[in-house]
């Protein structure tokens, strides 16, 4: 009847193994290996570096201060990656984000900084959602592309200087200040955790990108716009990372293009290890976050535990890969 | 059409079987799939399996292809005993599986695929595409078809796929060829081809499990055939011996009035429904007009490539209407795309369920409640609890077998897969259906729901549109006939008018 070439099925037998494996348990505890995996972390480090001050207040403040802008962009990247495509640009568009903030509130005033910062997010993200959703493109090369675009831009317009951010308001609201106890940074991270895992799991929205993610053409056909649920994707994404840029620059108070830099590769581990499915379909906010601050531990430990820059790297990238295979699917 | 009719069955009681198994259990933790089955195949034999869903065919073909490990019982492969621990073995010992749902790359050559790792290689290590190729063509000569071993996969059509699957199969020195469904992706006269094919296999002495819903060409190839019920063995025949009565009866258990054809009262005035008229659209939809009324089901018939699926999809917005106009209530609507069909209240049960119907690594519940979102919508959030009832609802009205809805919906069986895409699409509560092979790969107990669910849809008072390649189904349900040919609708024909499934295939023929 149809001409349309049968897409190769994936593979009878490798179905077959999780039949017979989830034959009766639907409670997959692979599922929760990001939670046990950060508990068990958190009892070794505080078990041998206990005495390091591993446990206290303000060692773990600090670890959920280092873990915050990480974890606002992955809450986003959740979104991408559940949807079945990725975004590399984030971490320059933080960078970029940074810089046009920091000169926006240096010639403007605090609110015209605020708002150019999130018009870069809106800006690089249309562009990016466009490219893939409306021509088509991989993700992958368009945000590659978008990544070179960004920082470039961001290192051109500031001919690599540092902008200072002298707004105390701006600083304070930012990444600087505190509420009560909590850092300010602490703060928007749990509002954007908060949205970000309500939205996937309670709204239209979120149980369309999973439905988009899963099989997209299932998706079409059940009358989801799929299009626009990609374009939406790297939009809220290419905003989210940058906001995370503004906290930056605001917790450092300056712009900078470096800012954010590297920080796609440690977004798209937060979101793995926390369960999303690099394939699209499956994804959860919370794991996310715990996967961000399971980085942070053991970044945190790392250094307590006086290992040097060069170690914390190999053991971290262990640590990781080790966390992936143990969450996979079978 | 030369005679390939079950030949005299050489099915000679002193060889020893190509495939004997007895007494074959097996259980996957405390839900016990089969009992003591006891399943032979003879040297040459075609050999049918059948048996409703969850009777345990795959369990036991999976078994034979050392896919899962049996529990308990022997299997000799021409006499010696074998105990498969692994896909390699089996496929060691000579079974070969052609796979339903097609496993070829398909942006690797014909030749590729069949020897993909078991290239020859020069050297050691250089695959030898050249020779791969000859020994390839060998292979289709043997089959007697013609297929170029250099032709990409995906310029091949589905019919070519299959072959090559068997080709793959039959490079690797299969003696016994295990065939699940092979004719259901298939239009008619591929199907002939590959029951000539069959024929001819079996003429060399290759043994065939050949698992089919479809009685007449179970009669037309097959020796023999074992039906299992609820994972034990009901009866081997032959078929020579048995009726297709007694064959559906053993499948199905009773309730076969389903598939007989019911008179309905169609003559109160209906309301006109849908109004398609002179819709164009590339090659495969030229100006089509037609109506639907309140309460009716046409059926939509034609060889592949008459345009029946393209029309499915204009009518839903999937493909763009060049020309032409779709009216519901005699209103314009424009349908171009699917949320604009859903709007005016129509409904595609797309022909693949896997690919185009269901999400199949989410689970039940969430493909139940994929278009009805809207309906659990409380403020910007959605009603986990409004979510299970709904979707509670829907599983019992449609009588979908799943215990815990949570479950993922690619571990259902195919009928109650297309039940969950069914149900999925009554819950928007359209007023016209189109069903694209609403019954494609599903067992004959579950194609009776479906068919009777489309009857009382009907009563109901929505409009029905089935499309389906096979006729008896069509002159189950339809009151109305339209035969398309080439794109264009070339025959109306009302039940009354069509005296049997011979009628509409001479009709569809055009002859």
């Amino acid at each position: 009847m149809t001409q349309t070439t049968k897409p190769p099925a994936t593979g009878g037998a490798a179905v077959a193994t999780t039949e017979r494996r989830g034959w009766f348990r639907t409670l997959d505890w692979r599922r929760y290996v990001i939670y046990i995996g950060f508990v068990v972390v958190f009892i070794f480090f505080a078990v041998l570096l206990g005495d390091q001050g591993f446990l206290s207040p303000n060692n773990l403040l600090n670890i959920l201060r280092q873990s915050a802008t990480i974890t606002i962009i992955a809450v986003a990247m959740t979104y991408v990656i559940a949807c079945a495509e990725i975004d590399l640009s984030v971490g320059s568009v933080a960078g970029l984000a940074s810089v046009v903030t920091a000169m926006a509130v240096a010639n403007w005033g605090v609110v015209p900084g605020v708002l150019a910062g999130l018009a870069v997010g809106v800006v690089v993200g249309s562009i990016n959602g466009a490219l893939v959703a409306g021509l088509g493109i991989p993700s992958f090369l368009v945000t590659l592309g978008m990544l070179g675009i960004a920082v470039g831009t961001a290192q051109w317009i500031t001919d690599s200087a540092p902008q200072p951010i002298l707004s105390y308001a701006y600083n304070l609201a930012f990444g600087s200040g505190n509420l009560g106890p909590f850092p300010g940074l602490v703060v928007w991270m749990a509002i954007f955790v908060a949205v970000g895992a309500i939205v996937l799991a309670k709204t239209r929205f979120g149980r369309q990108v999973l439905a988009t993610g899963g099989n997209r053409m299932a998706a079409e056909f059940t009358g989801i716009n799929t299009k626009r649920i990609k374009f939406e994707v790297l939009l809220i994404s290419g905003v989210v990372a940058a906001f995370a840029g503004m906290l930056y620059a605001g917790r450092l108070q300056s712009g900078r293009f470096q800012w954010g830099a590297g920080d796609e590769l440690s977004a798209i581990a937060a979101v793995i290890l926390g369960g999303t499915s690099l394939f699209g379909g499956a994804g959860s906010v919370i794991g996310t976050l715990f996967g961000a601050l399971l980085i942070a531990l053991i970044n945190n430990g790392l250094i307590l535990a006086g290992l040097d820059a060069s170690q914390q790297q190999v053991i971290r990238g262990a640590i990781i890969i080790l966390a992936v295979a143990l969450a996979r699917k079978k | 059409m030369t005679d390939v009719k079950a030949a005299p069955a050489p099915v000679d009681e002193t060889d020893v079987p190509a495939v004997e198994m007895r007494g074959i259990s097996k259980a996957f933790d405390s839900n016990v799939v089969l009992t003591g089955v006891d399943f032979e195949v003879a040297q040459g034999e075609v050999h049918a399996l059948a048996g409703g869903n969850g009777a345990g065919k795959s369990t036991l073909m999976k078994i034979l292809q050392g896919v899962y490990t049996k529990d308990a019982g022997t299997i000799r492969i021409n006499g010696r005993e074998v105990n498969f621990s692994s896909i390699h073995d089996a496929k060691a010992a000579g079974i070969g599986m052609v796979f339903q749902e097609f496993s070829l790359v398909p942006s690797l050559t014909v030749a590729q695929n069949i020897f993909l790792t078991t290239e020859p290689l020069g050297q050691g290590i250089f695959i030898r595409d050249g020779e791969a190729r000859d020994k390839a063509r060998e292979v289709f000569q043997q089959m007697e078809v013609e297929i170029d071993p250099g032709a990409r996969v995906s310029d091949l059509g589905t019919a070519y796929w299959q072959l090559t699957e068997i080709a793959k199969a039959m490079a690797q020195d299969a003696r016994v060829l295990i065939m699940d469904e092979p004719s259901a992706s298939l239009a008619r006269h591929e199907a002939e081809q590959l029951f000539e094919l069959v024929a001819r296999l079996k003429a060399q002495g290759i043994s065939i499990i050949y698992i089919s819903h479809r009685m007449e060409e179970v009669y037309r190839i097959a020796d023999r055939i074992t039906i299992l019920r609820d994972g034990r063995n009901l009866l081997t025949e032959r078929l020579s011996d048995i009726t297709p009565e007694q064959i559906v009866e053993g499948i199905v258990g009773e309730q076969i009035e389903g598939l007989a054809y019911q008179e309905r009262d169609t003559s109160a005035e209906p309301d006109v429904l849908l109004e398609a008229d002179g819709l164009t659209s590339g090659s495969r939809v030229q100006n089509v007009s037609f109506t639907l009324h309140r309460g009716e089901i046409i059926g939509l018939a034609g060889l592949m490539g008459s345009g029946r699926t393209e029309l499915a999809r204009c009518l839903f917005g999937i493909d763009r209407l060049e020309s032409g106009e779709i009216r519901v209530h005699g209103q314009r609507i424009d349908v171009s795309d699917p949320r604009q069909a859903i709007k005016a209240h129509l409904a595609l049960i797309p022909e693949d369920r896997r690919a185009q119907g269901l999400v199949l690594e989410h689970s039940v519940r969430d493909n139940l409640l994929l278009p009805l979102l809207k309906q659990i919508q409380r403020g910007p959030l959605l009603d986990d609890g409004a979510g299970n009832e709904l979707a509670a609802s829907l599983i019992k009205r449609f009588a979908v077998k799943v215990a815990n809805p949570g479950r993922p919906v690619r571990l259902l069986s195919g009928g109650n897969q297309q039940k969950v895409v069914i149900a999925k699409w009554l819950g928007t509560e359209p007023e016209v259906l189109i069903m694209d092979e609403p019954t494609a790969g599903v067992d004959i107990g579950t194609k009776t729901e479906i068919l009777t669910m489309i009857r009382n849809l009907a009563e109901e008072g929505k409009a029905v549109i089935v499309i389906s390649s096979e006729y008896a189904e069509l002159l189950a349900v339809s009151d109305r006939v339209l035969i398309l040919r080439e794109g264009s609708v070339q025959q109306e024909l009302a039940r009354n008018d069509i005296a049997d499934e011979e009628y509409l295939q001479h009709a569809v023929q055009g002859v």
